[in-house]
């Protein structure tokens, strides 16, 4: 049987987001006001360039498929629907694959079911359902929970990858991620050079039970 | 030109690669048992077998079943299928119909899967298949009857 989650009557999910994205940026920006004048490598240049970064990972187009159980769908983060399940391999349960509606090639511009190449929920290694920004960068460059990547590889992915580059090209009733993505190219190589440094100081944890709150279930009223 | 395996029959089409299955089969091959419901793929009337897995026509591009082996209902065969169709007969599952083409071909793949479904697994499986009717208990009591009737 389906376990309903209860709704959270008081906190907007996507309320949480914003304002955790507004307060990252605020923190980077303050942490690294003097970063014009430091060099390139410096700390405070990687952690303004991981404010961009944050801006997309946390994005719903990257976001709503790094989650644990089932995907999100929509700028509002809603639970995809139909119902559907991670499965053992990734890509759905028995009758219900991921590939029974989305395409591997590209959006389909008559149901407008999105599709592009890998099509596929982000592996558990991967979660970054309920993750702060902060929490998040550690996770981006764990080469455990990133798909063994080190800083060249993490920049080809974002760079190059086709389900990566699908946020850019999301289809019709979805909003693209808002950053171009030469600029993230950019933020990450800065990123990279100066360490990965990650905003340890910035101590943004969500509610314990946000993440869930981010997965609101429309059957469950 | 596009060419379509459907039902184990090769079919030559003009069409553009983009048109959605469930158009090729419902209007260029009067294959009209697969239903169109909401066209978005969010109510699994119009499901169908690609390579033996279920599939929405409705959001499947012609172009991406190229190759592939497409069965609909009118084409479904063997001993699941059978004992799929007995079982909806016996339990007579149906009441207005229009979404039961949906829902047996997901049992079937459901089956063909797992022979000896749980309740969680019929839910997983054809949580894609709606039914306004609400024929739900009688299509898990009619997935169960198949199961064991195959065992």
């Amino acid at each position: 049987m389906r376990k309903h989650r209860p709704l959270r009557p008081s906190v907007n999910p996507s309320g949480w987001l914003a304002l955790l994205a507004v307060a990252l940026v605020v923190a980077l920006l303050l942490v690294s006001r003097d970063a014009s004048s430091a060099p390139p490598t410096s700390r405070a240049n990687g952690l303004s360039a991981f404010g961009t970064i944050a801006i997309v990972v946390t994005n719903p187009r990257c976001l709503n498929c790094h989650q644990a159980d089932r995907p999100l769908q929509g700028d509002d983060r809603h639970a995809h629907i139909p119902r559907v399940e991670r499965g053992p391999d990734n890509l759905g349960a028995v009758g219900m694959r991921c590939t029974g509606c989305h395409s591997l090639h590209a959006n389909n511009d008559s149901s407008d079911v999105p599709g592009a190449p890998n099509w596929s929920l982000a592996p558990l290694s991967m979660l970054w359902q309920g993750l702060s920004p902060g929490a998040l960068c550690q996770a981006l460059k764990d080469p455990a929970r990133n798909g063994k990547r080190n800083g060249a590889a993490l920049m080809e992915h974002m760079g190059k990858d086709k389900l990566v580059g699908w946020g850019w090209n999301p289809g019709q009733g979805r909003a693209p991620v808002p950053v171009p993505r030469s600029e993230l190219v950019k933020a990450m190589k800065t990123w990279v050079a100066a360490g990965m440094p990650c905003p340890d100081e910035v101590v943004m944890n969500l509610p314990s039970d946000a993440a869930g709150a981010l997965g609101k279930e429309p059957w469950s009223h | 030109m596009v060419t379509l395996n459907i039902n184990g029959t090769e079919h030559v089409l003009d069409v553009d690669p983009r048109m959605p299955l469930l158009w090729a089969l419902r209007d260029r091959l009067d294959l009209v048992g697969t239903k169109f419901g909401c066209g978005r793929a969010q109510c699994g009337a119009c499901t169908v077998h690609i390579d033996g897995e279920a599939a929405r026509s409705c959001s499947i591009r012609v172009g991406d079943a190229v190759g592939k082996s497409i069965t609909t209902i009118e084409g479904v065969t063997g001993k699941v299928a059978q004992a799929v169709q007995k079982a909806w007969q016996d339990i007579d599952v149906v009441q207005c119909g229009y979404c039961q083409s949906g829902q047996i071909m997901s049992a079937i793949v459901l089956l063909a899967a797992k022979p000896a479904p749980t309740d969680a697994d019929i839910d997983s499986a054809l949580a894609g298949n709606v039914c306004r009717c609400g024929t739900y208990v009688r299509i898990r009591k009619a997935i169960h009857q198949a199961a064991r009737e195959l065992a």
